[in-house]
């Protein structure tokens, strides 16, 4: 009940002065927004390379032909050596942290349907490619083995294809021609989107691997090899194993250089992730710099109030009123200006988020977690830099006090 | 009657540097319950130190004091705190309202304080006290809305919403004219009659002739002691 009467009594010393109330938090109001606004572009750019990550697959593990060095004389990745179907039976047959593995063929060309023409990628893989890269469909379904087996002439569409050849029409069921050779339509993929590069993922033909190969491509060779380890946590080990396996496959002696490498998509973000989270941190500084410099304006404050209520504090300890209670009293009202400061400071954050949500190339995500650090970071720097002037109310002599003009 | 106060050879010295000043030189006083005992002297005669003194407010250098039967001398600031709380009401000059709080929350401030709750029903307080002034039907004004001697009737009703032993009041007319001052007094006579203890501080020695006994103080000295035979008896104005 003391605690309800105190809040309520310094509310209502807050809305008396408005205009300085409102001056007063405005440290604190830009600091919270500061903050939680900083933290959100950074959160935002980070969660993008991690749905970036995801999107490119769980685990992924990426083998390609040719060694991993780069400058020096080399003939470059692909031109020594280049993968079979056996490599990638080998894996799947030895491979004990690796739980999806497929060959990828690359080629590409005109795509032809009912009136309208695309030029285009084509791959060609087995179905644990859409495990891998984690891919739903929009509709229709899969192929399967059997149709990677017999060489089936099926194909699945990227969305803009899909959208560029059937535009509003479910494409199942259609037959397409690619260089002159007719596939059958059964699936749609989701959006992907764009991938780091501003490269359209959508912009794709998926086919069983074989067909890509022996009735498009021709030859022997596959491009490419992707593998998903069982979990992020063995990735390394995985990676490793992969190394060991294809070493045997391809026959390499103990100190021979590889003839492939491996990579991993963890590598290629880490920087990327790092680099992000250094101006989180740094951003972070700044706005905490920002909310000292708004508690310090409220300590100042606190202080012109404590003197200009001096009589007030006189009377408080003459009808009995101990030094807790004048402590406890502005060190509450310096609390709920700060908590008032911190509250209008995550609701122009909300805004400005918005904001910039809407209007502006970046995309900022608001975590919870920071929405209530910075509140309870408002309440302590009112109880810190509240201290001070209440401390110093609660120390005044009734009698000086009363007398005090 | 019972004493409400006693004091014993009570003396307070501030020290102006080198130099000791004797604010107040050995006064012994009793007070019986519902007396109304004017304070008179010039200034610097130690009517403020006094004052202080009685409503605990500050610590004499040596001496003793009882108030309501109870030695308070040398207790901790907080024991000093709950006696004010419970002992004593205060009326100053400049009446000392909360601004912009409306008599009712003014009236019930005291209180606020009141840790051991002495007083069962703090609304049903407020509201008696309020009516002792006559003004419970202003409770919801704001002092800036009432004159000079409503609000010194206002901060006459926070003296009395404890139930204290004594009422101090500090020149409560000061800021009043003449005849505002006379309802003041006249309040203040009846809260008398009705038992309550009074110690009016004043330098008007007109206004003192409205009390049961005059104290005056000269240099820290009490010089006089007297009762009044004449008592001045101010009219009444608000019928209860």
């Amino acid at each position: 009940m003391q605690l309800k009467k105190l809040l309520r009594s310094a509310i209502r010393n807050i809305l008396r002065n408005r205009l300085r109330s409102l001056l007063t938090s405005l440290g604190i109001i830009i600091g919270v927004s500061a903050v939680i606004i900083l933290s959100a572009i950074g959160q935002g750019s980070q969660s993008l390379i991690e749905e970036e990550i995801n999107d490119l697959g769980t685990n992924l593990l990426v083998i390609f032909p040719g060694a991993s060095r780069t400058g020096g004389v080399n003939l470059g990745a692909g031109s020594i050596n280049r993968f079979t179907y056996d490599d990638v039976e080998k894996i799947k047959k030895d491979s004990r942290l690796v739980n999806a593995v497929t060959p990828i063929v690359q080629s590409g060309g005109q795509v032809i349907a009912a009136g309208n023409n695309w030029n285009t990628e084509i791959i060609g893989v087995s179905p644990d490619y859409f495990k891998i890269r984690n891919w739903g469909l929009k509709n229709g379904r899969y192929f399967t083995d059997i149709d990677v087996k017999i060489n089936r002439k099926v194909a699945i569409l990227g969305s803009t294809i899909s959208d560029e050849l059937f535009p509003n029409q479910d494409p199942s069921g259609k037959t397409i021609r690619i260089r002159n050779i007719p596939f059958k339509i059964i699936g749609v993929l989701e959006d992907k989107g764009q991938a780091g590069m501003g490269r359209d993922q959508d912009d794709i033909i998926i086919a069983p691997w074989t067909t890509v190969l022996y009735r498009l491509k021709g030859g022997r060779y596959i491009d490419v090899i992707n593998a998903s380890a069982n979990s992020t946590e063995f990735l390394e080990q995985a990676e490793e194993e992969l190394n060991a396996i294809m070493r045997e496959s391809h026959r390499l002696n103990p100190g021979e250089e590889d003839d492939f490498t491996i990579n991993n998509q963890t590598e290629i973000t880490e920087m990327e992730t790092r680099t992000s989270k250094i101006l989180t941190w740094l951003l972070g500084t700044i706005a905490g710099v920002s909310l000292l410099v708004g508690g310090i304006g409220i300590m100042n404050i606190m202080l012109v109030t404590v003197t200009e209520r001096t009589t007030e504090i006189g009377l408080r300890l003459s009808v009995g009123a101990r030094k807790i209670d004048i402590l406890t009293q502005f060190l509450i009202e310096a609390v709920v200006l700060s908590t008032f400061g911190g509250i209008l400071g995550i609701i122009i954050s909300f805004l400005v988020s918005l904001i910039i949500n809407t209007f502006s190339g970046f995309y900022t995500l608001i975590k919870i977690e920071m929405v209530i650090v910075a509140f309870i970071f408002s309440g302590s720097v009112g109880v810190f830099f509240g201290f001070y002037p209440a401390q110093k109310a609660a120390r005044l002599n009734p009698i000086d006090s009363l007398r005090y003009e | 009657m019972p004493l409400v106060i006693e004091t014993r050879g009570l003396t307070k010295t501030y020290q102006m540097g080198e130099i000791p000043v004797y604010a107040l030189i050995n006064a012994n006083i009793k007070v019986h319950s519902g007396d109304f005992v004017a304070v008179m002297g010039p200034s610097g005669s130690g009517k403020s130190t006094l004052l202080n003194l009685l409503g605990c407010l500050d610590t004499a250098t040596s001496g003793e004091y009882l108030l309501d039967g109870k030695a308070v001398t040398s207790l901790s600031t907080n024991e000093y705190a709950d006696i004010r709380n419970q002992k004593i009401g205060f009326i100053f000059q400049g009446f000392n309202l909360l601004p912009r709080t409306s008599a009712y929350e003014n009236v019930e401030l005291p209180l606020f304080y009141d840790r051991k709750h002495r007083i069962k029903d703090h609304h049903q307080a407020t509201i008696e006290a309020l009516q002792r002034v006559g003004l419970d039907d202003r409770m919801n004004h704001m002092p800036q809305q009432l004159s000079g001697g409503q609000q010194q009737r206002v901060a006459i009703a926070r003296a009395l919403v404890n139930n204290p032993a004594l009422i101090l009041a500090d020149e409560p007319t000061g800021n009043l004219d003449s005849a505002t001052s006379l309802d003041i007094i006249a309040v203040l006579q009846r809260l008398n009659g009705q038992g309550i203890t009074i110690i009016l501080v004043t330098h008007e020695y007109q206004l003192a002739q409205y009390a049961s006994r005059i104290i005056e103080l000269k240099d820290g000295h009490i010089i006089e002691d007297k009762v009044i035979e004449e008592r001045n008896i101010a009219p009444d104005l608000i019928s209860c």
